[in-house]
């Protein structure tokens, strides 16, 4: 008896502990499983103002058929950086956290995020999803966010003004020079009427709706590695001296110098600003306000068109303990149904380019031009890219001041330099 | 004679006390402790413990995750590297003197006319000290609001009396309306406040001194020269302390206001240090940074109490 006994035994410890090594793999962080678990867990997810309606969209749909249950903080826009940094210095980070693209090579950088690699390559969906934000995700060969939200600059422009200033709604401008010429029409309307707007003190709302332009005339503005600036270009100056002319001539409203951010949505709902370059998913929130809005491609001087593909990227925290039950949302959100009901529903653009073209995106057709971008714009890649250029302290935004309102010349190649600098900076 | 006790017992009692006595003073030295106790660990838990950890995190390269490594002296020798910073120690030093007169004769200002008894004063006082009321953010974004040309209603309100043409910008149209803004914005903000501070040491001269000097024939000039300035350097001091430091450290009205611009001209020192540590992810020059700043602050301190209580004496 005892000698059939003792290799039952063995057999008997070596089945649970395979058991038990399985059950442990999906619920150990960073375990090897590429599978998502879904067995009722309590996810947090952060997120910053600007995409928070998005996150929450998502976390509703797969909250109601999911056990796992999704709830989602979102933080000022301006705030949010330093609170995940606090986080993460506290090692206390949520189960997921949104940040915007392109921060997140820095944060990736830091190891605020758990390695999805393997799981990543496992989704199937590794080509189908906006390469920009799978790069911005990437760091030493290795991914560690995955695709959001994705918002593109577009030339937004209000169909009443164009028809009163005698254009044409039907046809927006095809160069950057016609948008001009346009924005001046307008701008001859008179009363509190103005051709254009800008944000002028904000070095993100400048590069989001300025560097299209540039890219559509066939000029960059960082190399590939995002270490050098390439803002001293003849492309960069020529964008820069045209918006000046329209600020200068007072087609620009005169807001738009001092316009850091927080008031560029207020000023295109006001209904009396003829064409801009801004967000496409303000779309719907102008045409709240009870004013018409058409939707163009940002072009280059002499033609041409481009996007800054914006948005966010997501990741699972670094510290968190729910990492199969964190993919397995992740994992969804990227599905064709919630790219679909969720995203194209309300009038988002898919983070999958197979699904570009949906059956709600095809009832609007501003929506097929918005989409239709994704395939010829950037986003930009660069580890120091928040120092670098968001910042209000950044080099970027004391160039485009100076691009714009002061000695053009002098800050571009200034700026060139220190912009370098900065995002060389270790 | 028979009261006498030999001396050998007498030295022992006055060497040695009695053991209960012993066992008292100590029992009181423990109460004493355990009293001291709760606020000794609040002072080693809240400012001791951080601020050596913040020694220690300037002498590493400290990531937000993952172990630091030692890196001194680079973290404070690339200070002198930082031109923002550099730029912001000069903002701060004239936003400070600034700001200290400013406040300084604004607040001695309202102390004094309100300081006697008479219809109306208590309204006065009221007034003056109810923007204390309001947090400081949230008076940044009032200020934010009412200086807006698009919304708020300043800019509309000095067109229409002629004093400005046009758009203006308060905020962030030049370094200097920047500034200025953010100047009345802390005046309206902390003056009743220095007032109330200034009243009490006002208060606590005594009368009869005044009564003296104007029996004595002595101005008003004179009496303020004389008596009120001397007598009130205890609470100047104390004033003179808080504004300054204050100033130096100086983040929330420019963060909201002004968002260090336009061109970084309104970017305070603990602005760069904030950069540092949440847009650079860098804490180990942050730490390095509110070292030096810690330094001068004291040093700062030191010599202006030291000069305003010798002169006391």
């Amino acid at each position: 008896m005892r000698s059939l006994r003792t290799p039952a035994a063995v057999a008997v410890a070596v089945l649970l502990t395979a058991v038990l090594g399985a059950c442990g793999e999906d619920e150990a962080p960073g375990g090897n499983s590429t599978a998502g678990v879904d067995d009722g867990a309590q996810l947090t997810l952060w997120t910053r103002a600007a995409t928070e309606s998005v996150s929450k969209a998502y976390a509703e749909a797969y909250n109601a058929g999911h056990k796992n249950k999704v709830t989602v903080t979102a933080y000022p826009n301006e705030e949010y950086p330093a609170k995940l940094a606090s986080a993460a210095g506290a090692k206390a980070l949520p189960d997921l956290f949104a940040t915007d693209v392109v921060f997140a090579p820095q944060y990736a950088s830091q190891g605020l995020w758990a390695d999805i690699t393997d799981r990543f390559a496992a989704s199937g969906v590794k080509d189908k999803v906006s390469p920009g934000h799978v790069r911005a995700g990437t760091w030493d060969g290795k991914t560690f966010a995955v695709p959001h939200t994705v918002d593109m600059s577009v030339m937004l422009y209000n169909k009443d003004l164009y028809t009163k200033a005698g254009l044409d709604p039907e046809k927006p401008p095809t160069t950057l020079k016609e948008f001009a010429e346009q924005a001046r029409k307008i701008d001859k309307l008179g009363g509190d009427v103005n051709g254009t707007y800008f944000g002028g003190n904000c070095g993100g709302c400048v590069e989001f709706t300025f560097w299209p332009s540039v890219w559509a005339s066939g000029g960059n503005v960082l190399d590939d590695k995002g270490t050098t600036a390439k803002i001293d270009s003849k492309e960069m100056a020529d964008v820069f001296a045209l918006y000046r002319s329209l600020y200068d001539e007072g087609v620009a409203a005169p807001a738009a110098k001092d316009e850091a951010g927080p008031t560029w949505l207020g000023a295109l709902q006001s209904g009396k600003i003829g064409i801009a370059p801004g967000p496409s998913v303000w779309l719907g929130m102008i045409e709240e306000k009870g004013v018409k809005m058409g939707v163009a491609p940002i072009t280059g001087l002499d033609g041409g068109e481009s996007t800054f593909i914006g948005g966010d990227s997501i990741g699972i925290g670094a510290t968190s303990t729910k990492q199969a039950q964190a993919w397995d949302f992740l994992n969804w959100t990227m599905s064709e149904a919630a790219q679909v009901e969720v995203i194209a529903k309300n009038k988002g653009v898919p983070i999958r380019t197979d699904l570009a073209s949906n059956k709600y995106s095809s009832a609007d057709p501003r929506i097929v031009t918005i989409n239709s971008l994704v395939a010829k714009g950037k986003t930009p890649y660069a580890k120091n890219f928040n120092a670098s250029f968001n910042d209000p302290q950044s080099p970027w935004l004391q160039t485009v001041r100076g691009a714009l309102f002061g000695d053009a010349a002098k800050s571009l190649a200034d700026g060139n330099a220190a912009i370098t600098k900065s995002l060389q900076q270790g | 004679m028979t009261m006498q006790r030999p001396a050998p017992a007498a030295d022992a009692a006055a060497t040695t006390p009695p053991p209960r006595r012993a066992s008292r003073a100590r029992r009181r030295s423990l109460v004493g402790a355990a009293y001291a106790a709760p606020t000794a660990v609040m002072v080693g838990l809240f400012f001791v413990t951080p601020l050596l950890l913040v020694v220690w995190m300037s002498l590493h390269k400290w990531p937000l995750l993952g172990q630091p490594t030692f890196n001194v002296p680079d973290n404070y020798t690339g200070i002198g590297d930082n031109q923002l910073g550099g730029s912001a120690v000069w903002f701060t030093v004239k936003y400070t003197v600034i700001m200290t007169v400013l406040l300084f004769s604004l607040a001695l200002g309202l102390a004094l006319l309100v300081q006697n008894r008479r219809r109306g004063v208590g309204f006065l006082r009221t007034a003056f000290f109810l923007p204390m009321a309001v947090g400081f953010a949230s008076a940044s974004l009032l200020f934010l609001g009412l200086l807006s040309d698009e919304i708020g209603p300043v800019s509309d309100g000095l067109r229409a009396i002629g004093l400005v043409d046009g758009y203006v910008s308060w905020t962030s149209g030049s370094g200097t309306s920047a500034l200025g803004s953010t100047v009345v914005l802390v005046l309206w903000r902390f003056a009743g406040f220095n007032m109330l501070i200034m009243l009490t040491g006002l208060q606590a001269i005594p009368l009869e001194v005044y009564e003296a000097a104007r029996i004595d024939g002595a101005s008003r000039w004179q009496t303020f020269r004389r008596i009120t300035l001397p007598l009130m350097r205890p609470t100047i001091a104390l004033v003179l302390t808080m504004m300054i430091t204050g100033s130096i450290l100086a983040f929330d009205q420019f963060w909201i206001l002004t968002r260090g611009g336009p061109d970084n001209s309104t970017t305070s020192l603990v602005m760069v240090i904030y950069r540092e540590a949440f847009i650079r992810l860098d804490l180990g020059s942050a730490a390095a940074l509110s070292v030096v700043l810690l330094a001068v602050l004291v040093v700062v301190n030191v010599v202006q109490l030291g000069v305003l209580r010798r002169r006391s004496h």
